[in-house]
């Protein structure tokens, strides 16, 4: 059993504490639901996670070892999933997938791996993502012609390529149609079977079953007085 | 891109009037400054369209070190602008009566100089993002750092005009290319962390 935890973390964006003395532990199969009103620091807490952002306080530590000392192993066992979604008009939805496939160096057991059966099974992998999120008919399209909702769609399709311990997701569920909030937590539900870990930060409605909760409040330490909190 | 250096570079001969001597005269250094302000012109694009759509950041998560990928964009970069202008070259030289002797070095400089300028471009590229100006600092923080470039690039043409040797030129562009491919990826993924924070 390895734990990602938190521990006593702070976070400043322009001079501003965003929030300070936070703590989090997150087991295999754990979820973690942030909650908070706007401008309380959940997509900055992700970000911290993801190693986008270096903490201003505190310890990010996967199985007792900072993050900070393998940075590059981090990355490899995370997806992010940011307010953006970096989805490119020109390419075909499969071809935008592709591309993340690559980049991520995704093969059928998701690690990297050079091999003559890497294209097939990159392939494969980019058809069974596409099918995760309902997007099949549209691998073809150009990604200029989808709507909000599926270019949303096709960002979380990355998830699906490959298996990773570390879900990050930012608010996931915006401009999605009902049906496909159910295969995302179909989705969740599976990653979580299998030994993964999510954190999401979301103000729509996501059923996580025996996710642990985590309150950040607009926050303004003592002795920042003069400062209105974000 | 190319078109503008070919339309920039044909408009001095015009501007300037036909006397062969004064258009051999200032060609190396037309050819050359036309160059690097083609090459500049895209530079702002290089990083801002990923940037702004979130793929820079799932770029920087991805196991690949960033400094791979800017490499990549470098030569992409390289390809679509450098290159096509290279390609041009012959048709400037004639416009500017450079003769077979001149037009070698000249090929041989600009293979040897472009490549930096992309690479140190995405230096200036990746520092400017998310500032708001963007568009008017890359030139005032990257034209300081191509002057080496243009000089050299200018004197190799210039030696071979003069009927000198035009190897220690090239030897030296060749140089600042070698500093260049891996040092400016570095630096700019180093920038490019940055502006994701």
């Amino acid at each position: 059993m390895t734990l990602f935890e938190g521990r006593d973390l702070s976070c400043i964006r322009g001079e501003r504490h965003v929030f300070a003395g936070l703590g989090f532990a997150l087991a295999d199969g754990g979820a973690l639901l942030l909650h908070g009103p706007n401008g309380s620091g959940k997509s900055s807490l992700l970000r911290l996670m993801a190693g986008l952002l270096e903490p201003a306080r505190g310890v990010l530590a996967w199985g007792g070892r900072p993050v900070s000392d393998d940075p590059e192993g981090h990355r490899a066992r995370l997806r992010y999933l940011g307010p953006l979604d970096a989805v490119k008009p020109v390419l075909s939805t499969a071809e935008n997938l592709t591309f993340w496939a690559s980049a991520q160096g995704v093969t059928q057991e998701g690690v990297t791996q050079e091999g003559v059966r890497q294209e097939g099974v990159r392939q494969a992998g980019v058809a069974g993502a596409l099918a995760r999120v309902g997007l099949t008919r549209l691998a073809d399209v150009p990604a200029r012609l989808l709507s909000a909702g599926q270019r949303r769609r096709l960002a979380l399709a990355r998830l699906f390529l490959a298996p990773a311990e570390l879900w990050l997701l930012d608010e996931p569920t915006v401009g999605l149609d009902e049906d496909s909030i159910a295969r995302l937590q179909a989705g969740l539900a599976d990653h979580r079977r299998g030994g993964g870990r999510v954190v999401v930060a979301t103000h729509g409605t996501l059923d996580l079953p025996g996710a642990d909760r985590l309150e950040l409040t607009a926050f303004a330490p003592p002795g920042d007085a003069g400062l209105e909190p974000w | 891109m190319v078109l503008f250096f070919v339309l920039i570079a044909s408009l001095f001969p015009l501007a300037i009037g036909p006397a062969p001597e004064v258009l051999l005269r200032i060609a190396p250094g037309v050819i050359w400054v036309t160059a690097l302000l083609a090459v500049l012109l895209s530079l702002e694009r290089l990083f801002l369209a990923d940037f702004e759509d979130g793929t820079l950041e799932l770029l920087a998560l991805a196991p690949a070190p960033l400094s791979v990928m800017v490499l990549a964009k470098c030569l992409a970069h390289w390809l679509t602008t450098g290159l096509p202008v290279i390609l041009a070259a012959p048709v400037i030289a004639l416009l500017y009566g450079l003769d077979g002797g001149a037009f070698a070095p000249l090929v041989g400089a600009m293979l040897l100089g472009t490549p930096s300028l992309s690479l140190v471009g995405a230096i200036g590229a990746a520092l400017t993002l998310g500032a708001r100006r963007g568009g008017v600092l890359v030139p005032l923080l990257v034209l300081p750092l191509y002057v080496p470039m243009l000089i050299f690039g200018v004197l190799a043409v210039d030696a071979a005009l003069a009927g000198q040797p035009s190897r220690p030129h090239l030897l030296l562009l060749g140089a600042l290319l070698l500093a260049a491919l891996p040092l400016a990826p570095l630096a700019a993924a180093a920038a490019l962390r940055q502006a994701v924070e």
